[in-house]
């Protein structure tokens, strides 16, 4: 089957702006996202890993418009191929694609409005997008509480009444209230236990099979990703270093810092223990990245021309797939 | 359908969630936890005692708070006159009891209407940010730094003056600071995923921010309420102490005190400002119990 693409990400930037002074004048940018090129098809998990305060966030921001990118265009294809770019777009003209994409958060304790029953907080949305009765409402709700294996009279009850994992679940009836296509799952499962984790997974994956989702898979956990997704870009400082599909980013690495970050993984299997690879330092701060390649700093493997040039992200192919990196020191040949 | 691993694993679990009784509503751990708080409690009471005698004043005493009777002059406190009478025969506990509906109208009616004004402008100027922000809060800074004292003088000698004057001034001096309270909860609530979630269905900010944030961010609001209530009862008793309130021939706690203006009436005849004095001091006294237990059980960091 070919694969199409549900959203395309052209050069997206999104910078911040450093305020300082009595007057509050910018004096320099957070780059969180620091332009990115992506092609999510429809049906993946796309897996997007890498450290606390690499842009993640920002980025599965960015393409539902929750912050405005600086730069770059986020094109939005329909299941009929018509293409809209979505952020040269007024705000009134998005509603027909806040519908289609959604998002499930990673605090199961902000996530939900305190003053209000589930189906207080859900039925806006719903009342947004033209389900008039309340009967119908209250259907909808009920019937998707149902599906992530809660009981249809939760919708009356409060958000404290519910441990992290249902509030989580509650999230994702949330996401999925008006049938959207794409969700970016930011780090949904990683404030819960571990035991939950793994069921609420498992709904995920449930659910995107019964309702054909695409799933935008935000993690800073490795180990995580490998099962789940089809895909995984990995993110360093606001850009993409590595992005392939899963299998081939633990067997055939190629970007030295998803290396370290798979190194890092805990095994259990004591024979396949590899040496971990320390990075030294810290993440360098988004304000002021490094000259060169951002990562050279803390890379193991850096040379001279990595404190000079750029390295851009580069097609080869490992495996037979396509296999995209950022590092001078790929001795594959470049797909064009 | 055959049932896999997994179905009967969730059907456990939602067991579980069944069995697991539900804690009890939010709000009457609130109500309990103020009603714990002893002097709160007693402050409610006295409160709740002095707005019912203020109301149904009329049924309480057979006098006129207005009534002129100059064969009863200056007549210390007895069985028929329980405050005893004022220079021009009036029954001092009327007024009180009428001086109350006044005094408490312009205190409650004027912290209410300055939170209505703050709140709406706040939310949505929290919420927002941007240069509607900046305006907002310019301007709630040149409304507090303006001395209330020369607002009032400069109101009453254009305008005359008069009780809604006086509220105007309450309300004008009085918004910023709710205002600035409001914009405060708003910006730390405007980063809440559920808010970030409600954008993400591009739901009108009006509704996000007056539906949906609002009511989170009232607790720290109704306490201020109380507080300024209590202030502006003061600043009335004060201003009309000084003849520049609410016009002498309206009954109000601040204007019965005015008579302790004569140094003869303040030496011999305390009935006339002693027992005002008390129930003004003990009104505003019950009213920051009030507002002390509020804050108290509403902030989620005192536990117990
Ligand atoms: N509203 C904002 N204003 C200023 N800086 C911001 C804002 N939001 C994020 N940032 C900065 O942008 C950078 C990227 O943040 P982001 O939340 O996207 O990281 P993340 O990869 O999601 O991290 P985490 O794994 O901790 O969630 C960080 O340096 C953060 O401080
Ligand atoms: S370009 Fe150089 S510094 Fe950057 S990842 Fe490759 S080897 Fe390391
Ligand atoms: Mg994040």
């Amino acid at each position: 089957m070919m694969k199409k693409e549900i959203l395309k990400l052209r050069d997206v930037k999104v910078y911040f702006p450093v305020k300082a002074g009595v007057f509050n004048r910018t004096v320099g940018h957070v780059m969180a996202v620091d332009g990115v090129d992506l092609d999510i098809y429809r049906g993946e998990v796309l897996g997007l890993a890498g450290e606390s305060g690499c842009g993640k966030t920002t980025l599965g921001k960015a393409i539902l418009r929750l912050v405005e990118p600086t730069n770059g265009e986020v094109t939005y294809v329909s299941k009929e191929d018509d293409e809209t770019e979505l952020t040269s777009l007024e705000k009134k003209d998005m509603d027909p694609f806040r519908k289609k994409l959604q998002i499930v958060f990673q605090d199961p304790h902000s996530s939900l409005n305190p003053s209000f029953t589930i189906f207080g907080s859900l039925q806006d949305p719903l009342k947004k997008f033209g389900v008039n009765s309340k009967e119908e409402r209250r259907k909808i709700i009920g019937d998707l509480l149902e599906a992530v294996n809660m009981r249809r009279e939760y919708m009356d009850r409060y958000p404290h009444e519910f441990s992290g994992g249902q509030r989580q679940r509650i999230g994702i009836v949330r996401a999925l209230c008006l049938d959207p296509e794409l969700i970016v799952c930011d780090e949904a499962v990683s404030a819960l236990d571990v035991s939950i984790q793994a069921q609420v997974l498992q709904l995920l994956m449930q659910l995107k099979k019964d309702n054909n989702l695409t799933y935008l898979f935000i993690t800073h956990d490795l180990s995580v990703t490998e099962y789940l997704c089809d895909r995984i870009a990995v993110m360093y400082l606001g850009r993409i270093v590595e992005l392939c599909d899963s299998e081939d980013l633990y067997k055939n690495t190629l970007h030295p810092y998803s290396e370290a970050l798979i190194s890092a993984i805990p095994v259990a299997d004591l024979d396949k223990k590899t040496k971990r690879i320390v990075l030294e330092g810290d993440v360098p701060s988004p304000v002021n990245p490094p000259k060169g390649c951002p990562f050279h700093p803390r890379c193991p493997k850096a040379k001279d021309v990595c404190k000079t040039e750029v390295p851009t992200l580069k097609k080869y192919s490992t495996n037979g797939n396509e296999h995209y990196a950022s590092c001078h020191l790929i001795d594959l040949p470049e797909i064009s | 359908m055959a049932k896999t691993s997994l179905d009967k694993k969730f059907d456990q679990i939602k067991k579980r969630e069944e069995e697991k009784s539900f804690s009890t509503k939010k709000r009457s751990r609130i109500v309990s936890k103020f009603l714990n708080n002893r002097l709160a409690v007693f402050g409610l009471i006295i409160f709740t005692i002095i707005i019912l005698a203020s109301l149904f004043a009329p049924l309480l005493s057979p006098y006129d708070p207005m009534r002129v009777d100059l064969r009863s002059m200056r007549q210390a406190p007895s069985f028929d006159h329980w405050f005893g009478t004022d220079s021009t025969g009036r029954d001092v506990f009327t007024r009180v009891l009428f001086g109350g509906r006044v005094s408490i109208f312009i205190g409650l009616g004027s912290a209410i209407l300055s939170a209505v004004v703050g709140i709406a402008v706040g939310c949505y100027a929290g919420y927002k940010g941007g240069w509607i922000d900046v305006i907002a809060l310019r301007v709630s800074e040149i409304f507090m730094s303006f001395p209330q004292i020369i607002l009032v003088l400069l109101l009453v000698s254009i305008t005359g003056q008069s009780l809604f004057n006086l509220m105007a001034i309450f309300i004008l001096t009085g918004w910023g600071g709710m205002y600035r309270l409001a914009r405060a909860r708003m910006l730390s609530l405007r980063e809440e995923e559920y808010v970030q979630a409600l954008r993400s269905f591009g739901l009108s900010t009006f509704t996000i921010c007056y539906k949906h944030m609002l009511p989170n961010a009232l607790s720290p609001i109704m306490v201020n309420i109380t507080l300024s209530t209590a202030m502006f009862i003061l600043t009335e008793a004060g201003l009309s102490f000084l003849g520049l309130g609410v016009p002498l021939n309206i009954p109000t706690w601040g204007n019965i005190l005015n008579v302790a203006q004569d140094i003869l009436i303040l030496q011999n005849y305390w009935w006339m400002w002693g027992p005002v004095g008390l129930v003004i001091s003990v009104f505003v006294l019950c009213v920051n119990f009030i507002g002390d237990g509020l804050r108290d059980s509403t902030d989620p960091s005192q536990q117990g």
